[in-house]
């Protein structure tokens, strides 16, 4: 055989062994993903919270008992080992630094509403080895749980202790589980996401919605005409330990 | 040929124990398994598509909704589907042990799926089982400790 035949001969081979078989695969057809129709959508999401108007209820937990029975957040009794996307903690453990003393009087066991602070900057982000949590282009720190193998990283590295380990299986410790969302399972940690999940559906999250004095603000930082630009722009607020330069996207209005 | 009435016989036991599970399995046949199928309607794709590929299907299927936002299927017939395993699947394949466990248990494999996706016969969560450890060195397998309706209670003053 000379070189031009077998060249030809190699070439037709290769096509028919490659080109032909993948040209019937039925694989290739057009199957398409596309995002949902009617979602909420923003540049940068942010939550401002209204501390006043949540004193005004002093015992009210709405907003916590929403969130964990829509997700599915375990109730663990033991404090070690709890799980909390939301939750309440004082002045003195929120704000350590404590702005000057005179402050520090008025605001003393005073009971200030916490949750992941979607930072611009995500500390979790950047240790995650597997990124497992990685930052939405609107700002969302989110979550993929199929990913997570329980490292731990993201824990050590947030500044806000937003995030929980799952040291034992939470299943038992949810009462009336939400059938339409999943648990998580013993060995993966687990926070807020801003409920991506309602946004998609055109929702604005479940702590926002169940709020009855309307203390949480949640709308898109970078949109100059939203409520939350409007109302950060006329009352003064601050965020926890903005200092880090980590840039929470909570702010609290006092 | 030396000692062949040993080394004879010796070839025969050893081809019959090589091949015993072969003998063992003999005129035995495992039912194929039986998914209770949707009475009517269609699946994402067609029968055999899902049948040999719904693993992949789903694997895409989280990576897009999860990471990318796509929450719409448009399946290669051009119908689309809500993305989820959960609101999805499991709205027209409504129960698990009837459909998914049938055929995996056949298969031998056990998807890790259902430790945290709920599947749809599921109404209330069991109490924590005690583990041998546990039993062991006595410890309670429920967590016990302050409740947490109480730690927030110091909040009010
Ligand atoms: C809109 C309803 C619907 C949805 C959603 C749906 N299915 Fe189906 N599925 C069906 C029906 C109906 C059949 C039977 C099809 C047939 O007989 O041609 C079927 C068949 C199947 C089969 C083949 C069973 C067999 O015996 O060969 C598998 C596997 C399957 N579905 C898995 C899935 C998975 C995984 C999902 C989610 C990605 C899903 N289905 C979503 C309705 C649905
Ligand atoms: C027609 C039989 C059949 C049905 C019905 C079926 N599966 Fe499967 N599934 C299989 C087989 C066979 C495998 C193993 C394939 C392999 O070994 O690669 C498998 C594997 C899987 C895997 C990958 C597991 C692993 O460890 O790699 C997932 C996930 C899965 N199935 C999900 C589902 C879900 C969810 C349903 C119900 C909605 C379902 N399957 C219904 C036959 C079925
Ligand atoms: C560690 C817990 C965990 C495990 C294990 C897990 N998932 Fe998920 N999965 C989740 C969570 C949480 C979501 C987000 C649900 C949402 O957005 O509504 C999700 C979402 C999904 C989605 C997309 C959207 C939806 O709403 O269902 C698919 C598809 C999915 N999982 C498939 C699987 C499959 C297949 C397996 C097994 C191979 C699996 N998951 C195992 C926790 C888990």
């Amino acid at each position: 055989m000379d070189r031009r035949k077998f060249l030809k001969l190699a070439g037709l081979s290769v096509t028919l062994a490659g080109g032909v078989p993948g040209f019937l695969n039925r694989e290739v057809k057009a199957r398409a993903y596309t995002p949902p129709p009617g979602a909420l959508t923003a540049r940068r999401w942010g939550l401002a919270i209204d501390v006043r108007k949540c004193w005004e209820e002093p015992n009210c937990n709405e907003c916590i008992k929403a969130c964990h029975h829509l997700h599915n957040v375990p109730d663990i009794p033991d404090k070690k080992r709890e799980v909390k996307w939301i939750w309440k903690d004082e002045f003195e453990h929120v704000f350590p630094d404590k702005p000057n003393e005179f402050n520090n009087i008025i605001f003393t066991h005073k009971p200030f509403l916490l949750l992941c602070n979607h930072c611009e900057h995500p500390p979790c982000v950047r240790v995650c080895p597997t990124q497992a949590t990685f930052k939405r282009e609107d700002g969302i720190v989110m979550m993929d749980y199929h990913r997570c193998i329980g490292c731990r990283f993201c824990m050590a590295a947030c500044p806000f202790g937003a995030r929980s380990f799952n040291w034992v299986d939470p299943r038992p410790y949810i009462k009336d589980p939400n059938p339409k969302f999943p648990t998580r399972m013993k060995g993966v940690v687990e926070k807020c996401l801003f409920c991506y999940e309602r946004l998609e559906k055109g929702k604005i999250p479940a702590c926002v919605e169940a709020c009855k004095k309307k203390a949480l603000i949640f709308g898109d930082l970078e949109d100059e005409h939203s409520e939350i630009v409007r109302v950060l722009k006329s009352r003064f607020s601050i965020r926890r330990k903005s200092e880090l330069g980590t840039g929470p996207s909570v702010f609290y209005l006092l | 040929m030396y000692n062949s009435d040993k080394v004879i016989p010796g070839i025969i036991i050893f081809v019959l124990f090589v091949t015993l599970p072969i003998w063992w399995n003999h005129g035995k046949s495992v039912a194929a398994p039986e998914p209770e199928l949707p009475k009517k309607g269609r699946c994402v794709e067609s029968k055999e598509y899902m049948r040999s590929h719904h693993m992949q299907l789903l694997n895409v299927w989280r990576n897009e909704a999860i990471r990318q936002g796509m929450r719409i299927y448009t399946s290669s017939d051009g119908a689309r589907f809500w993305i989820s395993l959960q609101n999805g699947c499991m709205k027209c394949h409504n129960n698990k042990s009837k459909f998914c466990d049938r055929c995996h248990q056949f298969a031998a494999v056990e998807p890790y799926c259902w430790n945290c996706h709920i599947p749809p016969e599921t109404k209330k969560f069991k109490a924590p089982k005690a583990s041998g450890l546990l039993k062991l060195f006595g410890v309670p397998p429920v967590l016990h400790g302050s409740s947490q309706a109480e730690s927030y209670g110091h909040a009010e003053h």
